[in-house]
């Protein structure tokens, strides 16, 4: 490596600049030091590092790094040997450098995460994992170890399962992706795989700026910071989210070739927040209101009329997602959450609450996401999903490796609370079997349900159908027809059927 | 019990959040309800809103409200086509309050500058739509009262959720 290879690769990082100090390169980010060429002429790039990292550096790589003279070296300042040193370790180095004066200028030391990230002999192989194909040894580590530990987790690089996604206009920014449930195991929707439906795209939204505004039909407007609604006694439940145009397609007439593009608008996560209820009574709501106006800080400034009933019953403003933040795409800082409603009703990026007498009938209430029916008539304000299931292993895209034990295994949900039970047919609808139900079984939140099967090796359908707790039934396509007729758009549910053909091929029918 | 103590705890300790201001409360509600409430003053007419609909709203809605290919859907025609097999559904044929046509544009258009819009400029883009739908002339002057007042054709289209649409077994 060169001093123009560190600096590229400086440079490279997400943020630096380039400055100068004293005549010498230095490397900003923040406006702070992280890297220098104080020392090009003797052959070193510095790092500014801390003690304990520096140790960690010595004892892995002794040929490669030495503690710069004096006081500096003391604090943490370390040089790299740039002609021998390699790319990966240099790109690793200046990574360790950068990633802690990330750390400083956010003055959030996260004391664990950092021990663990820098005392770690091989912190150098933090950058082998990057790449796709399987990390190779770095340096330090004993034979058969790839990497060692890294601040924020990725999957293995063999894992490849994404979210599809689609625009569904050409305005950037509006559309779909969905949850690729043929892939998955469990009931919690990793985060970083749960859909997303924007109508306006994603905004960037400082938290320390973010304000919930509760006024109208209340005795006290107030305004919370996500420090305030962080103060509240808060809960944390598991709940899925379900767009309320999930298996439209089917309705339509269009079977989905796989589990993701039938039913991929629907993912379960647990969900941390502050009860609507306690916010409402902060603000002193007025016995006058009957409906909660929900706007969202995105660029449409998304907004839905809430039935008051609701806000009070179960509905929560929640800042985390399976123990995080939430994701940007999920409405960070704050989103609605209205338990077993349909998904564009938990307004994302929450900034306002309207408590009035009636409902604002805003665009995304009247326009869209009403079910038209074939008298002319459309249904409106149609919140809970009701229950649903589908088989996402075997599914389509699928194939069975031969005759013999398979499991077959699937997500059910229902909006008006528990899954009661799940039935499997594995003979066309024929005869139909009860799948156990993994416990714990959560109201309001996917439940996988299992059935050992040894299948023949002959062609044959295989399909699922819910039963909740109000002993309502999961409907077949054609009984949804006739109920409310091809064009009713939202809230399909219907039974989804799968085709297993004599080769194995699971397809859709 | 524990929500019980819960609540005496919250209703004894200062209270955690600000009082908002009007101020606040101005700068931020921008809600219109179809009784005309939150609507500001401000006035329009199709004539005057012709040429603020081609500079604003013709690239992706099209020349006269007919949308481009199946990306942006139409906002003018298909009145009575509701009960078809293949429905049109639109500003004119589908949305039952004025109110809403007014609101949609004015916090979510254009697309790529919401809320740039002056309330005359959205009153008189409202009033395009609604004239080309032949709801209002042309000389029409929608403002904080009149559109309100306007009845959209399919106003009484609208049902409460009807389901569960099965007996409980």
């Amino acid at each position: 490596m060169t001093p123009n290879d560190f600096r590229k690769l400086a440079l490279s990082l997400e943020g630096v600049e380039e400055s100068a100090h004293m005549g010498a390169a230095d490397f900003r980010v923040g406006g702070r030091i992280f890297a220098t060429l104080a020392h090009e002429a003797q052959g070193y790039g510095n790092l500014m590092l801390d003690p304990e990292t520096q140790a960690g550096f010595l004892a892995d790589a002794p040929e490669l790094f030495l503690p710069a003279s004096g006081g500096w070296g003391r604090m943490g300042v370390t040089h790299i040997r740039l002609r021998i040193a390699k790319k990966d370790q240099l790109l690793g180095a200046l990574r360790a450098a950068y990633q802690l004066r990330l750390e400083k200028n956010g003055k959030k030391r996260n004391k664990t995460s950092r021990r663990l990230f820098l005392a770690a002999p091989g912190a150098l192989g933090l950058v082998s994992c990057q790449k796709e194909k399987p990390p190779a040894a770095a340096a330090g580590l004993p034979e058969g170890a790839a990497l060692s530990m890294r601040p924020y987790g990725e999957r293995s690089p063999f894992e490849k399962t994404q979210r599809g996604a689609r625009e569904a206009t050409k305005s950037p920014g509006v559309g779909s992706s969905r949850t690729p449930h043929q892939d998955l195991y469990g009931t919690i929707t990793p985060s970083a795989l749960h859909f997303e439906r924007h109508h306006a795209g994603v905004p960037s939204i400082n938290p320390q700026e973010h304000r919930l505004l509760i006024h109208g039909l209340v005795d006290q407007p107030m305004t919370f910071s996500l420090e305030d609604l962080k103060r509240f006694p808060s809960l944390t439940r598991p709940f899925f989210i379900e767009c309320s145009g999930n298996g439209g397609g089917e309705l339509a007439g269009n079977a989905a070739p796989d589990a993701s593009r039938s039913h991929g608008l629907v993912s379960n996560s647990e969900w941390t927040g502050v009860r609507l209820r306690t916010l409402l009574e902060a603000a002193k709501l007025q016995a006058a209101a009957k409906w909660i106006i929900a706007e969202g800080a995105d660029a449409c400034r998304m907004a839905r009329s809430i039935p008051v009933a609701k806000t009070l019953d179960d509905a929560l403003v929640v800042y985390a997602q399976n123990g995080e933040a939430l994701r940007p795409e999920q409405g960070y800082p704050l989103r609605l959450l209205l338990p077993g409603w349909e998904g564009n009703a938990s307004i994302k990026w929450l900034h306002r609450l309207h408590a009035a007498a009636e409902p604002a009938m805003t665009n995304q209430e009247t326009a869209h996401y009403t079910d038209l029916h074939p008298t002319g008539k459309a249904s409106i304000f149609t919140f809970e999903m009701e229950a649903s299931s589908v088989i996402t292993r075997p599914s389509g895209t699928h194939k069975l490796a031969g005759p013999g034990f398979h499991e077959i295994s699937g997500i059910a949900w229902s909006g008006r609370g528990k899954v009661a039970k799940v039935e499997v047919s594995t003979d066309g609808g024929k005869s139909w079997q009860l799948a156990a139900l993994d416990e714990p079984v959560s109201s309001k939140a996917l439940t996988r349900f299992r059935l050992p099967w040894t299948w023949d090796g002959q062609a044959t359908t295989i399909q699922s159908r819910c039963i909740d707790e109000t002993g309502y039934v999961q409907p077949t396509r054609d009984e949804i027809i006739e109920a409310r007729g091809p064009n009713s758009n939202y809230h399909y549910n219907g039974i989804k059927v799968w085709s297993v053909k004599a080769d194995g091929s699971v397809t859709n029918v | 019990m524990f929500e019980i103590l819960l609540l005496a705890a919250l209703a004894q300790s200062p209270s955690i959040g600000k009082p908002a201001t009007e101020a606040e409360i101005r700068q931020l509600n921008i809600d219109v309800f179809p009784n005309g409430k939150g609507l500001p003053p401000g006035k329009g007419t199709a004539s005057s809103g012709f040429a603020l609909y081609k500079t604003h709203c013709a690239e992706c809605h099209n020349e006269k409200g007919e949308g481009r290919e199946a990306q942006y859907p139409a906002l003018v025609g298909g009145v009575g086509t509701l009960s078809h097999k293949k429905p049109v559904k639109t500003v004119g044929s589908f949305w039952p309050y004025a109110t809403t046509v007014w609101d949609t544009i004015n916090r979510a258009m254009p697309y790529d500058k919401p809320r740039t819009l002056k309330p005359d400029e959205v009153y008189a883009i409202t009033a395009v739509l609604l004239h080309w739908n032949g709801i209002i002339p042309e000389n029409f002057e929608l403002n904080e009262k009149t559109l309100p007042a306007v009845k959209m054709p399919n106003r009484d289209g609208f049902v409460p959720d009807s389901r569960p649409h099965q007996k409980k077994r």
